[in-house]
């Protein structure tokens, strides 16, 4: 038995090494000075701790702009999916309205479409909008979608109706039902949207590669894209500029690793 | 009474357009249209430098299924499928398995076999392409120590697909993986007791009564695998750009290609309606999958 448990171990660690390690050839390649990768005898340790690379993503482009560009609309699409999404989810749930079941029928074939699909006609839109190299273009698409809808109003019929009847009985308006007593229940289901809408915006990388021509406009994963295409890599500063890039992410998980999780096993059906 | 009753209905109809109403308009324009446009450019010979269109039929489709590039493309992504999933799945449901088992640095695994799957594809391409870089780079390094001279891993048309699902087989493994953890907490501890017991080892354990009753979720995510695989695109943007000699062109690159390199939408508009057929159709086999087990 112990054996056993022994070998797991074994092969666990083995394989967790292996998952890691590009993680740590990462940051390990982030503090060496530039010239140091092209050495002819790999070394995984910098001879020498520097921060040059960091120093030059930050100075070379702008790639803090990157960042705050993609925490923007990060922020944005992921407080507006919550907004609709909550508001939408209640009335498939909870309200009686003509063509409620083909509308919802309608969002529910909707999540099979492949965004690549309707790509080129959302372009042609915004281009048509003048919202080319805008915050706005960079967004507005993403401001509400049927899987928010739909997630929402699963959780929402999930709970009990009585304490909702109660507070109409009293006289409340939907609204206000919703605002003062659906909302603070649905916290675990609000966080899980929440987290896994901004994770997919943070990462988004097709729509704003095709719709941001303007270098300060970018978001950080075309700005790190564009920097491969660089003849002369510049390794340390590739990494230091993919550390920052990953970071917020690994330690937001590190943080919530549950939520996370179930987040990602609750949203697994969107895919 | 009865005209009370009417007017709440109508209060509620009004509530509930207005709620409903931030999220259709999206979807109406975002989604509903360009679906349909995206159909109906797919018969025309459009480009998205110009306003001007001619009418061309299925012409878009009959080019697109003869094009070389197009049928390699095609290859290429059944390739790649093929070389992601069965891996991938099977390597995740080992770990998945392994880590059902009670142990101590539980959460320390879950959390490193996890960490791929939350962090960026382009990050993490960038990452792999400097490891898999031929003279410098991490995986020709630790081979020279055991005597081997690694190949050019990128440009080399052999190595790079394999490459590429490589990268992809260690981002997804997460994903599979907490799939599998949930669905092992549902099979009963007697099971595996009363197999235990019979003197089973534990392979024939894993064949004959673990996978038998996770049939859901490999099922699962057997469609979900295949469906993302379908769709790959960043690590391909990031680290072969298609190459070397369409090596790693797959349907989702084609199409990125064709409509906003070359700005022909009306034949990539083609492309995405092929691709979307069979994602549909995936999709529609991945629900009838989920009603049957719940």
């Amino acid at each position: 038995m112990q054996v056993k448990r022994l070998i797991i171990y074994l092969v666990l660690f083995c394989l967790a090494i292996l998952m890691l390690m590009p993680f740590a050839w990462m940051v390990l390649s982030s503090l060496k000075e530039e010239d140091e990768v092209f050495t002819y005898e790999m070394t995984w340790l910098p001879s020498k701790i520097t921060f040059s690379g960091y120093y030059r993503a930050l100075t070379e482009q702008p790639f803090l702009r990157y960042g705050l560009n993609s925490l923007f609309v990060a922020g944005i699409i992921t407080c507006a999916q919550l907004i609709t999404g909550v508001l939408a989810g209640y009335a498939f749930a909870r309200l009686q309205f003509p063509g409620r079941n083909v509308i919802f029928l309608g969002y529910l074939v909707a999540m099979m479409i492949p965004s690549q699909a309707t790509i080129i006609p959302a372009y042609i839109l915004i281009r048509k909008m003048g919202l080319i190299d805008t915050y706005a273009g960079l967004t507005l698409p993403f401001l509400a979608g049927p899987f928010a809808a739909f997630m929402m109003r699963q959780f929402f019929l999930s709970m009990p109706v009585s304490l909702e009847e109660a507070a109409i009985i009293d006289g409340c308006s939907r609204m206000q039902v919703l605002s003062r007593i659906v909302l603070p229940l649905s916290k675990p289901a609000l966080a899980s949207l929440g987290l896994f809408t901004f994770m997919g915006a943070w990462n988004d990388f097709m729509w704003p590669l095709i719709i941001i021509n303007r270098d300060i406009m970018r978001t950080l994963q075309v700005g790190l894209s564009l920097m491969r295409a660089d003849l002369y890599p510049d390794w340390p500063m590739m990494m230091a500029a993919s550390v920052m890039a990953t970071a917020p992410i690994i330690v937001a998980f590190l943080l919530a690793q549950k939520q996370f999780i179930q987040s990602m096993i609750f949203t697994g059906v969107k895919y | 009474m009865r005209v009370k009753w009417n007017r709440l209905g109508n209060e509620q109809t009004k509530t509930a357009i207005l709620a409903l109403l931030p999220s259709l308009i999206i979807f109406c324009v975002f989604t509903v249209y360009p679906i349909f446009y995206s159909l109906y450019l797919s018969f025309f010979n459009a480009s998205l430098l110009s306003p001007k269109r001619t009418f061309v039929g299925f012409a878009n489709y009959a080019n697109l299924l003869q094009n070389p590039t197009f049928q390699r493309a095609v290859t290429n992504t059944v390739y790649y499928t093929l070389g992601v999933v069965p891996i991938g799945v099977a390597l995740s449901l080992l770990v998945a398995v392994l880590l059902n088992s009670n142990l101590r640095l539980q959460s320390f695994f879950r959390a490193a076999f996890f960490a791929p799957v939350i962090t960026s594809m382009v990050a993490v391409s960038i990452v792999w392409t400097w490891m898999l870089e031929p003279n410098y780079g991490l995986i020709n390094g630790l081979l020279a120590r055991i005597g081997i001279s690694g190949p050019g891993w990128l440009t080399d048309p052999a190595w790079a697909m394999p490459s590429v699902i490589l990268l992809s087989i260690w981002k997804n493994l997460g994903f599979n993986m907490v799939i599998f953890l949930a669905g092992l907490q549902n099979i009963p501890k007697e099971v595996m007791e009363s197999a235990d017991l019979d003197g089973v080892n534990p392979w024939q354990r894993l064949v004959h009564v673990t996978v038998p009753m996770m049939r859901g979720p490999i099922g699962f995510a057997v469609i979900v695998s295949v469906i993302k695989s379908m769709q790959v695109f960043g690590q391909i943007y990031v680290m072969t750009g298609g190459g070397p000699a369409n090596a790693t062109m797959v349907i989702v690159y084609y199409l990125y290609q064709q409509a906003f390199e070359f700005y022909r939408s009306g034949y990539a508009s083609a492309v995405a309606w092929v691709l979307f057929a069979a994602i549909f159709v995936l999709t529609l086999l991945q629900n009838r999958l989920l009603k049957d087990e719940i």
